[in-house]
């Protein structure tokens, strides 16, 4: 299923488990609509108290214009990282959202027009740590929806980084984006 | 490439430096921590002191010290310390030292809920220390905003001699927005009056033509005494009614006589508006989207957003409420700043809309209310 979104406002939910980087991935989609792509944006998250584990959830708001109400109001993208987090929120996108699932890690679905992709295996295949897994699901996610350009959001994954990470995360971006291939053919 | 993503909190630390913030004494705190987190970092850069203290009355007592000795001073804290520094505050009204406190406001009351947002501290920013005192208290609603406000706090405490609160909330807070670092040397720097009187005819709280005394700081040669109890010009204790009465009526007519300067507030309303919606900080993000989807909808409705919250913003509240029928406040409580829209609204009908579970009212809550005629 392809999905490109096209209203001036744009409501991507990135949702799992406290530890999974939900948080982290949604600040790098940010930056990418925001430094490299010249957009507005509105980045905003839910965490519990804990370092890992807990529901975590965390939200970026795209627009052309002004961005008043900073926060998902009904999701045009949901990315669920967990069974949890899918149960939670997929009552939540909009109709003719766009579901992403981790294929591996949730079970049931509630949609017959979800992406599936075993997100946090093809990071494991590829980089060899389960860690990069939320960079493997910006990849899908910017692979699908063009919500942010390529080139922009590598650049902000790269800038995030830290060093001697480079290329370990500029694979994992490329597995994301060759699964979203993979999908639209 | 100046355009960065930034957080309410970091702005918050940012705009103190380009205020001229060179003091930052605090106990971290869930949602505040970032402040000192981003100050902890760069104030030794320019010079500035860090230090993280035993907990959040001291805290406060040290920004205040720290004042007196001539530095900006600010702390940032959320609920649990807020209650803590209340004292503080009173001391820094009495006393008159320029001090700002942050507080980033969670769910309460108590330990509450840490990383939920909530609005639930606006009373007690006007009356949490006791006594009558008068108080500025700033509400950011955005990231750029917070770096704006923070800078004007701190001019507002240096101009007025007052402890000035910045009340940010949970989702201002942890919340980042594109933001554009502005040129520091381009920003308006408001320092405290100093005197110009030799130290034996100063008088710390006399003698001044204006209501806001000049401030000689510890250190430049100029002795006096400095206590919380009511003082005379000298600065010591004091029990004579002439001395007490024109302190405590000066004190709260140095803010009353610069209402124009210091209530600050956005306005998009016109008197054919019979519905008006008055909001501040996180829940005036709500309110905006709500009115526009309102006018979208052909519906004809004003908005005006609060930035000084206290003191409260009378005039212009009163002005709207001679010609609009419903007033419509999102909060994020129960109804606290509702009170006081309540107080000055005349005939026409304040509408509260509500939430203090630690979620933001939604546009569709205030739409609902702006309907719901």
């Amino acid at each position: 299923m392809t999905k490109t979104i096209q209203n001036d406002r744009t409501e991507i939910r990135l949702a799992g488990e406290g530890g999974q980087g939900m948080i982290l991935a949604a600040i790098i989609l940010a930056e990418a609509a925001a430094i490299y792509d010249g957009k507005n944006v509105t980045q905003t998250q839910v965490y519990g108290p804990e370092a890992r584990g807990g529901a975590s959830k965390a939200e970026v708001v795209i627009s052309n214009g002004q961005i008043d109400h900073p926060e998902v109001i009904n999701a045009d993208v949901l990315v669920a990282m967990s069974q949890e987090a899918c149960d939670k929120y997929a009552g939540n996108l909009k109709k003719g959202g766009l579901l992403i699932v981790d294929e591996e890690k949730v079970g049931r679905i509630p949609s017959n027009k979800a992406v599936k992709i075993p997100i946090t295996q093809l990071a494991e295949a590829r980089t060899g740590r389960t860690i990069t897994a939320n960079v493997v699901a910006l990849g899908v996610l910017v692979g699908l929806t063009d919500v942010v350009s390529r080139m922009s959001i590598e650049k902000a994954v790269l800038a995030r980084a830290p060093k001697g990470t480079e290329d370990m995360n500029r694979t994992a971006l490329l597995a994301g984006f060759e699964a979203a291939d993979m999908v639209k053919r | 490439m100046t355009v960065k993503l930034m957080q309410g909190n970091d702005a918050v630390g940012w705009g103190a430096l380009a205020a001229g913030c060179r003091f930052y004494a605090g106990y971290p705190i869930t949602p505040s921590t970032e402040v000192a987190e981003m100050l902890s970092r760069e104030l030794p850069k320019v010079g500035g002191k860090f230090i993280q203290m035993e907990d959040e009355i001291a805290s406060l007592a040290a920004c205040i010290g720290a004042s007196v000795g001539g530095l900006k001073s600010m702390t940032a804290t959320s609920g649990p310390g807020f209650s803590l520094m209340q004292e503080h505050i009173g001391y820094a009204a009495m006393t008159e030292v320029p001090c700002v406190v942050v507080n980033v406001q969670r769910l309460g009351p108590s330990t509450g809920q840490p990383t939920s947002a909530s609005q639930g501290d606006v009373m007690q920013a006007r009356w949490g220390t006791h006594g009558d005192h008068p108080i500025i208290a700033l509400c950011p609603t955005s990231v750029s905003q917070s770096f704006d406000l923070t800078v004007k706090a701190f001019n507002f405490s240096e101009k007025y001699r007052t402890p000035v609160i910045l009340l940010l909330d949970e989702v201002i807070g942890h919340m980042r927005e594109k933001f554009d670092m502005p040129d520091f040397d381009a920003i308006e720097r408001v320092d405290r009056i100093a005197t110009d009187v030799p130290p034996e005819w100063y008088k710390p709280y006399g003698d001044s033509l204006s209501d806001v005394p000049p401030m000689a700081n510890f250190g430049d040669g100029y002795r006096y005494h400095i206590t919380g109890l009511f003082h005379d010009p000298h600065g010591y204790p004091t029990q004579r009614l002439d001395e007490i009465d024109p302190w405590i009526k000066r004190v709260h007519r140095k803010i009353e006589r610069n209402l124009h300067d210091i209530v600050l507030y956005e306005e998009d309303w016109d008197p054919t508006n019979k519905t008006v919606v008055v909001s501040y900080g996180a829940s005036a993000r709500s309110a905006r989207h709500a009115v526009k989807l309102a006018r979208q909808h052909r519906l004809k409705v004003g908005e005006i957003t609060l930035l000084t919250i206290w003191p409260f913003a009378e005039e212009v509240i009163a002005r709207m409420a001679r010609t609009a029928r419903r007033i419509i406040v999102p909060e994020m409580n129960l109804g606290q700043l509702a009170l006081e829209v309540e107080r000055v609204a005349g005939r026409s009908k304040v509408v509260r809309v509500n939430r203090a579970n630690g979620e933001m009212v939604t546009p569709q809550e205030i739409l609902d209310a702006i309907e719901g005629s």
